[in-house]
């Protein structure tokens, strides 16, 4: 598949993607195509299964209708784990790092999958083993550098600032090298100065190859950063295209600001 | 060996067998709880594993070190027949689940004469010295600290703080909780066996919902920051009773009253200690 204006392959698209809770559909058919580079947002109201959405694409929730393919396979069936060895990341609303854990741990459990050796492997510690451990830790370092917290990789995570553990999540989800990063609300918590950084980080994360899905409620920090915008509203996709034209669309300020305050807009 | 020394350890051979039966399946409720499981099956996993190596060696007469290996057979058949249906279960749902199948076996273990039922069996030879149990609680202890400074024990580790986080990234669960439960069935298999063979008769009454509850204690106490927390706390709990003779009747009420005490004063246990995770 190719995105006929930009000549770029779509990484995810979902089509017809339903999720129902008990009469209440949280995703009520998305249609979500993402195309490989750069940095997509997804954005609504609160309860516009922006969340649903994620842990449908991330496997933790299962689709009741729809299907979802990634890099060209139909992943719709696959568990979390799975996608996550095909290059889907994502980090958490509610922030969840491994709290007793240090940060260098954190960051080697994204490395999971590519640690391959046996039981009997890691008992003798074979050769194997300890390459692949050798290796792990380098790319585990490198990811904490990304985000600047190379410096204190042996200490707990629990110990460190909301900030902080919201750049760790994301070492943590980048460590794998992942072809797509879903950032659920990263700007969460975050003081101005924090924000801007976090911007920063997520261009340097694009800048080295990976697409970047990101859902925030932060409009400056969306439009700011990127390159385009699905709008969801009760589980719906009410507009897709570039930011500038999702803020001057008629059914997004509906969306957002009521129909009323809308037309008074609009009649200006 | 100097006279006393021999007397010393005649006096109290049942209690060094003890401390490294009982250190085994500390060790054995050490994996499932390091994975964030709270199974209660480890009697039930002895029992297996003491039961089958009795009938190899009084049936069979096969000798001990074919035994011993393959009295783990039972309690691992067993781990992965009852493993499909209760990994979709946690906390205390798996808790009470597994206490329902120990307590299963023990009926059948009461009731089929072939295993001597309520007289349970006896006259298996005394073929576990106190230098073989230690030194497959030694080797025990080794490749679980091993284990556990690698991927599997960071996985592990990072399925008992958010198993959703950890699926998420990468890690199979339910892979992994039923290979923590494989694990835990060697282990108590192979201290039954032990044990069995280390004090010649075994009963039904052995593997119930007391030793259960025992085994559980031993953990947390010790803590579970490490491998050797739980052992330390199998140590504890094996001693104390002898320090205390007199509290021979009360013993299942000392070890509500140290679970008590260990999760509201050491919440950590007494090792708090946390071992790190990785290689070296």
């Amino acid at each position: 598949m190719a995105d006929a204006e930009e000549g770029r392959v779509t990484l995810l698209a979902t089509s017809g993607l339903i999720r129902r809770y008990a009469g209440l559909l949280a995703v009520d058919g998305v249609d979500l195509a993402v195309p490989e580079g750069g940095v997509h947002a997804v954005i609504g109201p609160n309860g516009a299964g922006k969340t649903t959405l994620f842990n449908l694409v991330s496997g933790l929730v299962a689709p009741s209708a729809g299907t979802i393919m990634f890099a060209g396979a139909d992943v719709t069936r696959l568990a979390a784990d799975r996608r996550a060895r095909l290059g889907i990341a994502r980090t958490f609303q509610n922030i969840r790092v491994f709290g007793a854990m240090t940060l260098l741990e954190n960051a080697l459990t994204g490395l999971h999958p590519l640690l391959t050796s046996s039981l009997v492997g890691i008992v003798a510690r074979l050769p194997r083993f300890r390459r692949e451990e050798r290796q792990a830790v380098a790319r585990a370092r490198e990811a904490l550098a990304l985000v600047g917290l190379q410096a204190r990789e042996g200490e707990r995570a629990a110990a460190l600032s909301y900030g902080d553990q919201r750049r760790l999540e994301i070492a943590r989800a980048m460590a794998g090298g992942p072809r797509l990063l879903l950032l659920d609300e990263p700007a969460a918590g975050m003081n101005p100065a924090e924000t801007v950084g976090l911007g920063a980080l997520i261009r340097r994360i694009v800048d080295a190859g990976t697409t970047v899905l990101v859902v925030e409620h932060d409009m400056r920090f969306v439009m700011a950063l990127s390159d385009s915008v699905t709008v969801l509203n009760f589980g719906r996709r009410i507009f897709s295209g570039p930011p500038a034209e999702a803020r001057a669309d008629p059914g997004v300020i509906e969306a957002y600001l009521g129909a009323k305050v809308a037309a008074r807009l609009a009649a200006r | 060996m100097a006279a006393w020394l021999g007397d010393l350890y005649w006096t109290y051979q049942n209690v060094v067998v003890a401390l490294g039966v009982n250190g085994l399946l500390a060790l054995s409720m050490y994996v499932v709880l390091a994975a964030g499981q709270l199974s209660l099956g480890q009697a039930a996993f002895m029992g297996l594993g003491a039961y089958s190596s009795a009938l190899m060696t009084l049936t069979l007469g096969w000798p001990f070190w074919i035994v011993l290996p393959a009295s783990c057979v039972a309690p691992v058949a067993f781990a992965l027949a009852v493993g499909g249906p209760t990994l979709r279960l946690s906390g205390v749902y798996l808790a009470i689940a597994t206490i329902g199948l120990g307590e299963v076996l023990r009926a059948v273990y009461l009731n089929v004469d072939a295993l001597g039922g309520a007289l349970g069996l006896s006259g298996i030879p005394e073929q576990a010295s106190p230098g073989v149990i230690f030194a497959v609680l030694a080797a025990a202890l080794a490749v679980l600290w091993l284990v556990g400074r690698s991927g599997t024990g960071r996985a592990m580790e990072a399925l008992r703080e958010d198993a959703t986080a950890a699926q998420a990234m990468g890690i199979d669960v339910g892979r992994v909780r039923l290979a923590v439960l494989v694990a835990s069935a060697v282990l108590a298999g192979l201290a039954g066996a032990l044990s069995a063979h280390a004090t010649d008769f075994i009963g039904p009454n052995d593997f119930g919902f007391e030793p259960a509850v025992t085994i559980l204690s031993f953990a947390l106490l010790g803590g579970i920051g490490s491998p050797f927390g739980p052992v330390l706390g199998a140590w504890v709990l094996t001693l104390l009773p002898e320090v205390f003779r007199g509290f021979a009747d009360l013993r299942l009420v000392l070890d509500g009253l140290v679970i008590v005490l260990a999760v509201l004063f050491l919440p950590r246990g007494l090792l708090a200690w946390r071992m790190p995770r990785k290689a070296a």
